[in-house]
C-alpha cells in the first residue's frame, strides 16, 4: 500500500470514529397567516421561529431543523387543510407547527390522527381543540384560561353589570361562555351580549348597542392584530370612556405590537393574559433583547412571537430527546408533561390534555414612558384550562 | 377551403369527439401516474374546473354576467356536508346527485327572479343572493357551524370500496370521473339546437324573442343546469376535504371562478380546464416561493390576460395556430 493511500484510509477511518452520531435533517411544517388583512400575526409567528433557529441552532447539533413555511391566508380551513395534506404527504415534513386561527386547526385535526402527525399549536386557542387529535399539543394559550379568571376579577374589583361583545367563532365562543360563567357564579349581571362576525367587521354599530345598555363595563374579545385595533379606535370614537363604561377582556385586544397603533384610548384597560412585553423575569429580559436586536429598536415582540418561540422549543426538545428521528408517537409522549422557562414565566404541557398550563397575569394598560405597556398587576399561578376541569374527558 | 355545412351537418360535425379533445383526459389520467405528483392539489383543480365549467355555461355560452355563482357552489357544498354531518347520508354519490338537485331547485328560483333583470343590476343582484346565503349560513351556527366551519363530516368509502385516503388517490379518481360525466353533459348541451339558441341569446337576446325562442326560459333552463353542476362542485369539495366554511359561499370563490374562467377563456368548454389548472398551480407554486407576497403574483398575470389576451390561455393558443396556418398556406 502506497503511503498516499495509508493515509487517505487512515483520515476515513478517523472521519467514521469522530463523527458518530449521523446528523439528520428534521423538517418543521409551518402553517401560518402570511397574507391578507391578518398577515401581521403570521409574521409575527415567522420572525419568532426564524430567531429561535438562529440563536439555537448548536443545541441540537449535528441534526440540523428545516423550516417548511406556508400561507394559509387566514380563517380558511379548506387551504389549511390542503396546505397540512401537502405538507405531510409531499414535503414529508417530520413534524407540524403553527396555525393562527381555530377553524385551520380544526381542519387540520383527521389528517394528524391518520398520519400520526403531531401539531404543535402556537396560537389558535380554542379549547375542544386539542380534544380533536391525540396528536394535538398547545403551546399557546385557550380563552377559557384568561376569560374564566377575567370574570372572578371583574367581581372582585366591584363590577356588577357587563355587557359582552365577542367574535362570532370558536375562541369568541369560549371567551363569551367563560366570561358569563365565572362572572354570573360570583354574583354579576350580564347587561346584554352581542356576536360580531369574524370577516370584515365593522365594530361601530355593536359598540353602540353595548353603550345603550349602559352597563359598567364591557368585556370584548376579537381576534388580536389589527381587528383590535379597529374596535379599540371604535371604542374610542362612541366616547364610551366619557360614558363611564370600562373595557376589559383577554389580553388579545391590547396585544403589545398593536399598542403603539391604538393612541390613548386603551389606558386604563384591564386584561386577563399570560404574557406581556414587559413582564419582569430574566428569560424575558433576554428574548427582549435578542428580539430588538435581530427587528431593531421599535420591535414589540407579542404573545404571538412568544407562542411561536415556545413551539419551537418545544420540537427542539423533542428532536434532541430522539436524536434526530422523529415518531410521531414518541414525539407526543415526549411533549406530554414537557416544561419550560418561557418568557411568559414557567410553563408546562399537561399530561392528560396536551394543553398548556401556564401564570395568567392581571394587567392593566398604562403610561411607561412614552409607549403604552400592559402592567401586570396581580398573577394567577399555573392555570390549567378550565374548560377541560368542568369538561373532563371522557 | 371547403363549402360552409349545412347548419344541421355543422351540429353534427361539432358532436362527433376530436382527438384533440381526449388531450384534458390523456393528461389528467397520466398526471395520476407520475411519481410526484401532487393529488391533493390536483383534486381541487378538477373540482374547480367543474365549478368553471359550470359558470362557462351561463356566462360564456349565454352571456348571463354573474358575480355569485358560488351561491350555488355553497349550497351543494353545504347539502353535502350537511346530510352527511346531520343525517348520517354517508353515501357518497348518491349524496352528490342530491347536491346537484337541490342546487339546481335553487337556480330555478332564483333565475326566475334575477334573470328577469341584466347587465349592471343582474351583477348586483347575483352577488346580493350569495351574499345572504353566507350571511345565513354564518348566522345558523347551530346547523352550520358558523364561522367555524362544519366538522366532523364522514363520508362511506366509494362503492363500499375505495376509502378517501390521506394522499388524496381516491378522492382524485372520484373528481375525474365526476367532472368527466359533467363534460359530456356540458358538450351535448353546448353542441345542441338549444346550446346554439343559447349563443344567440348572448349575442342578441331581443332578435332571438323576434324570431320565436323562449329567451326566459331558454335562460332559466340553462341557468338551473349550471346551478345543479356548480352545487355538484361544492359538494365534491365537502366530500374530499370533509369540511365546509362559509368561504364556499364568499364573494372570493365567485370571484375566482371568474377569474380561472376568463383565464381559461369564456365559451370554449376547455378554458375551464385551462384556467383552473393554470391558476391554482400559479397560486401554490408562487405561494410557496413567497409565502408573503403570492398574491402580487396572481394580480399581475391577471392584468396582463385581461390587457394583452382577451380570448385568455386557449385564445392565444388559436391565434397562434392560425398564424401557423397561414404562414404555411
Amino acid at each position: 500500500m502506497t503511503s498516499k493511500l495509508k493515509i487517505i484510509a487512515a483520515a476515513a477511518l478517523a472521519a467514521v470514529f469522530v463523527q458518530p452520531v449521523a446528523a439528520d435533517n428534521v423538517k418543521v411544517g409551518i402553517i401560518t397567516t402570511l397574507s391578507g388583512p391578518n398577515a401581521s400575526l403570521g409574521q409575527q409567528m415567522d420572525q419568532a421561529i426564524k430567531l429561535y433557529n438562529k440563536l439555537h441552532a448548536r443545541d441540537i447539533a449535528p441534526h440540523t431543523v428545516e423550516i417548511v413555511l406556508r400561507d394559509d391566508t387566514g380563517p380558511a380551513p379548506d387551504v389549511a387543510r390542503r396546505i397540512a395534506q401537502e405538507l405531510i404527504t409531499r414535503d414529508r415534513v417530520n413534524i407540524l407547527g403553527g396555525v393562527v386561527f381555530t377553524p385551520n386547526a380544526h381542519a387540520i385535526a383527521p389528517l394528524a390522527t391518520e398520519a400520526k402527525m403531531p401539531l404543535v399549536i402556537m396560537n389558535a386557542g380554542t379549547s375542544v381543540t386539542t380534544t380533536l387529535s391525540p396528536y394535538f399539543a398547545r403551546v399557546s394559550f385557550t380563552l377559557w384560561q384568561s376569560s374564566f379568571p377575567m370574570g372572578q376579577w371583574a367581581h372582585q374589583a366591584g363590577i356588577r353589570s357587563v355587557f359582552t361583545a365577542v367574535t362570532d367563532y370558536g375562541p369568541g365562543h369560549d371567551a363569551e361562555a367563560a366570561f358569563t360563567k365565572a362572572f354570573t357564579e360570583a354574583g354579576g349581571k350580564i347587561a346584554g351580549s352581542v356576536r360580531m362576525p369574524l370577516a370584515n367587521p365593522d365594530f361601530v354599530p355593536f359598540i353602540q348597542r353595548a353603550k345603550d345598555a349602559n352597563p359598567e363595563a364591557v368585556f370584548t374579545f376579537v381576534p388580536a392584530g389589527r381587528q383590535a385595533t379597529a374596535f379599540m379606535k371604535a371604542f374610542g370614537e362612541r366616547g364610551m370612556r366619557e360614558a363611564n363604561i370600562r373595557l376589559i377582556g383577554p389580553g388579545d385586544i391590547v396585544t403589545d405590537e398593536e399598542l403603539p397603533n391604538m393612541g390613548d384610548v386603551p389606558l386604563g384597560v384591564v386584561t386577563m393574559h399570560h404574557y406581556s412585553s414587559v413582564h419582569d423575569s430574566p428569560t424575558n429580559r433576554e428574548f427582549q433583547a435578542a428580539w430588538k436586536k435581530e427587528y431593531g429598536p421599535n420591535a414589540v415582540p407579542g404573545f404571538m412571537a412568544v407562542g411561536a418561540w415556545d413551539g419551537m422549543a418545544a420540537i427542539y426538545h423533542v428532536i434532541k430527546q430522539q436524536n434526530g428521528k422523529l415518531d410521531g408517537d414518541r414525539t407526543m409522549a415526549l411533549l406530554k408533561g414537557w416544561k419550560h422557562e418561557s418568557p411568559r414565566g414557567p410553563i408546562m404541557i399537561d399530561p392528560d390534555t396536551r394543553d398548556i398550563v401556564q401564570n395568567e397575569y392581571i394587567r392593566r394598560v398604562e403610561k411607561l414612558g412614552n409607549a403604552l405597556a400592559n402592567i401586570e398587576i396581580g398573577t394567577i399561578p399555573q392555570v390549567k384550562d378550565p374548560w377541560k376541569v368542568f369538561n373532563p374527558p371522557k | 377551403m371547403a363549402t360552409p355545412l349545412h347548419p344541421i351537418d355543422q351540429l353534427g360535425a361539432w358532436h362527433r369527439i376530436r382527438p384533440l379533445e381526449l388531450l384534458p383526459w390523456v393528461l389528467a389520467v397520466g398526471y395520476y401516474f407520475l411519481p410526484n405528483s401532487n393529488l391533493p392539489l390536483g383534486t381541487e383543480i378538477l373540482t374547480w374546473a367543474l365549478f368553471t365549467l359550470s359558470l362557462d355555461l351561463v356566462l360564456g355560452y349565454t352571456g348571463i354576467v354573474s358575480l355569485g355563482h358560488a351561491a350555488f357552489f355553497g349550497i351543494g357544498a353545504y347539502a353535502a356536508g350537511l346530510v352527511a354531518r346531520w343525517l348520517g347520508w354517508t353515501e357518497p354519490i348518491t349524496a352528490l346527485i342530491f347536491a346537484g338537485a337541490v342546487s339546481g331547485v335553487a337556480g330555478v328560483i332564483s333565475g326566475l327572479i334575477v334573470l328577469r333583470t341584466h347587465g349592471l343590476t343582474l351583477l348586483m343582484l347575483t352577488m346580493a343572493v350569495a351574499v345572504m346565503l353566507k350571511e345565513l349560513a354564518n348566522k345558523l351556527g347551530w346547523l352550520t357551524g358558523g364561522a367555524d366551519g362544519l366538522q366532523g363530516i364522514v363520508i362511506d368509502p366509494i362503492f363500499g370500496q375505495f376509502r378517501f385516503d390521506m394522499f388524496g388517490r381516491t378522492t382524485y379518481w372520484y373528481a375525474l370521473a365526476v367532472l368527466f360525466l359533467a363534460w359530456i353533459v356540458a358538450r351535448r348541451i353546448v353542441h345542441s339546437p338549444f346550446g346554439r339558441s343559447l349563443v344567440g341569446i348572448r349575442e342578441n337576446a331581443t332578435r332571438m324573442s323576434a324570431i320565436g325562442s323562449p329567451v326566459m326560459l331558454r335562460m332559466v333552463t340553462v341557468y338551473a343546469i349550471s346551478a345543479a353542476m356548480a352545487g355538484v362542485a361544492g359538494a365534491l369539495l365537502a366530500q374530499t376535504t370533509r369540511y365546509v366554511t362559509v368561504n364556499v359561499l364568499s364573494l372570493e370563490y365567485s370571484g375566482d371562478v371568474l377569474i380561472m374562467l376568463v383565464l381559461g377563456g369564456m365559451g370554449r368548454l376547455y378554458g375551464a380546464f385551462a384556467g383552473s389548472a393554470v391558476f391554482l398551480v400559479l397560486r401554490d407554486e408562487l405561494s410557496k416561493l413567497s409565502p408573503y407576497y403570492w398574491s402580487f403574483g396572481i394580480g399581475l398575470l391577471l392584468v396582463a390576460t385581461v390587457l394583452f389576451a382577451r380570448g385568455g390561455l386557449l385564445g392565444i393558443v388559436d391565434t397562434l395556430w392560425d398564424r401557423i396556418k397561414r404562414w404555411r398556406a
